[in-house]
């Protein structure tokens, strides 16, 4: 299954991931719109400091404890892809919980964030990956262990 | 083909199911449960009554769960002997279920100590199970006054829920503070002072001494009037029909890493059993969802041949009341680590070079990087731990940490 990978060697640190992202996922079309003036909700976010830098995003392990913990099974696995029904997330953040990569947040609305891959989008693949200016974020196949 | 039995229909039992089918898709698999309704997350039951959520969206792993994985579910209906030898379960409804593997996933209950005069209130709740909240529901009017005896999460999450279907919440509990089994003394007066602002009365340090129909004569001296009572002093591991068939107990069913119990064929997982605890190097009673569905998709896997061991396990949670997040995890050793606010709380624990437990209260973002630390027993030494006490990051943990976990399939 494709997954967003990182090379962190080449993160320029330009944060672009991170607005192509919350514009993906605002359902506006214009990308000023969606974001000039308002909080930004990223599903990827980058961090560190200096000369390291990288970007942080759902990792859709292949035994996900956020979907073993979330108290409303909101959180499940399609295709291989963990995903959320916003509709049945209560907010309580179990995921944030337990997630060891810190890549599930609060969305604006108290209910949990997180990458779903820009698969139910209308980018249909992720923006962060086709948006990165010097290949430090790859959308690609890196093989399943068993 | 295999026969599987599995006693109790909420996390454990659900993932006990879906830990077979993972392996054996053709045994057949009965599922008995004293509820009728079954396969919600039982902590949702306080956002049913805040109307954050609803039956249908309760189902934690859809209606049609049982169905597509060919389960005979058995709602209402209780089980009231195991029969080692003859490996069958006698059941309310009469009937003798055979098993080759057996799986005890029941869960707790509610503790009801003995108040004098009990039993002259006529209103008297628990709240553990959707019907609990499906009476309360019914009961509550915006003229009530509610009662909760215990501060702990049942008890202060009850009274969120009721909140505002209620004319008044008083919490009271003989524990100095709120939530007292998770927070300290730093941390428990922020969620104090934040549930006296949102309208909940808290009584501190204090219970009742006895009822008389719809007043509680505090200890204090103090006499409470309310139409609803609800108790929720805590739970304990439901181990009667395990015990009675001769099985090993502590504080819960004696389990191993592989969740098999001192019966043969016998698996128990969830709130029942006493299993290892990784943050404390010992037995503990892991009562939270997340352990349950780790515990119940492992034992489900073993009664299907596998062999795999939960080793990781620990008590945790996350908690939110009126819009304060609280996360604590594992267990409390040696403080090496606190940040206390008027609004916010940080405290880290370590013991032996380990990480083994934490509090957050208020900025809770990202703690997982915390709790994977307990997990995984992270040497404090091989990363930044300074760095990482400031804030939860994966920059302290290193770039070969990263470019495994970010760079490969995990």
């Amino acid at each position: 299954m494709k997954r967003v990978y990182v090379n962190e060697q080449w993160c320029l640190g330009c944060h672009l991931c991170e607005y192509n992202c919350a514009f993906a996922n605002s359902g506006k079309r214009d990308m000023v719109e969606a974001l000039k003036g308002k909080p930004m909700y990223p599903r990827i976010r980058v961090e560190g400091a200096d000369a390291i830098t990288y970007a942080v995003s759902c990792r859709h392990c292949t035994d996900p404890l956020c979907v073993k913990g979330c108290i409303s099974g909101a959180l499940h696995i399609e295709n291989g892809a963990v995903c959320i029904d916003h509709e049945k997330c209560v907010g309580c953040l179990t995921c944030v919980l337990v997630c060891p990569y810190g890549a599930v947040q609060p969305g604006p609305d108290g209910a949990a964030m997180k990458c779903e891959l820009c698969l139910k989008n209308s980018c249909g693949a992720p923006a962060c990956a086709a948006g990165c200016p010097n290949g430090a974020i790859v959308y690609e196949e890196r093989g399943e262990t068993a | 083909m295999k026969r599987y039995a599995i006693i109790g229909g909420s996390i454990a039992g659900v993932s006990c199911v879906e830990g077979i089918r993972s392996v054996d898709q053709k045994g057949e698999i009965t599922l008995v449960t004293a509820e009728e309704t079954s396969n919600y997350g039982r902590p949702l039951i306080s956002y049913y009554l805040e109307g954050k959520t609803d039956e249908a969206r309760m189902s934690w792993r859809g209606a049609d769960f049982y169905e597509k994985m060919r389960v005979r579910v058995l709602h209402g209906t209780r089980a009231e002997a195991i029969d080692t030898a003859a490996h069958t379960v006698a059941l309310s409804s009469g009937e003798t279920l055979g098993y080759d593997a057996l799986c005890l996933c029941t869960g707790s209950s509610p503790v009801c100590p003995r108040f004098e005069g009990l039993e002259t209130v006529p209103e008297r709740h628990f709240f553990t199970t959707l019907a609990d909240a499906k009476a309360l529901e019914r009961t509550v009017t915006k003229e009530t006054r509610v009662l909760i005896i215990g501060a702990g999460f049942i008890g202060l999450k009850c009274a969120e829920g009721l909140r505002d279907r209620a004319g008044s919440i008083t919490v009271c509990d003989l524990a100095q503070h709120a939530m007292s089994a998770s927070l300290d003394a730093d941390s428990a007066p922020i969620l104090e002072r934040h549930l006296e602002q949102n309208g909940i009365r808290l009584l501190l340090g204090n219970t009742v001494a006895r009822f008389d129909g719809g007043t509680a004569h505090m200890q204090s001296g103090e006499a409470i009037g309310f139409d609803v009572l609800v108790i929720a002093v805590g739970v304990r591991p439901e181990t009667a029909l395990f015990a009675a068939a001769g099985g090993a107990v502590g504080r819960g069913i004696l389990v191993g890493e592989t969740l098999r119990t001192s019966l043969p064929d016998v698996w128990a997982a969830g709130d029942c059993t006493e299993g290892f605890d990784v943050s404390a190097g010992a037995a503990g009673v892991l009562a939270v969802l997340p352990m349950a569905a780790l515990q119940g998709e492992c034992a489900g896997e073993n009664m299907a041949g596998q062999r795999r061991v939960f080793d990781k396990g620990m008590k945790l949670n996350s908690i939110g009341f009126f819009g304060l997040h609280i996360m604590s995890a594992g267990t409390y050793t040696e403080l090496v680590y606190s940040e206390v606010t008027q609004t916010g709380c940080k405290k880290l624990f370590a013991k032996d070079g380990v990480l083994t437990g934490f509090i957050l209260v208020g900025d809770v973002a990202r703690a997982g990087i915390y709790t994977a630390l307990i997990r995984e027993r992270t040497p404090l030494d091989a990363i930044d731990f300074d760095a990482v006490c400031r804030e939860p990051s994966l920059l302290p943990l290193g770039k070969d940490y990263r470019t495994k976990k970010l760079g490969g399939v995990v």
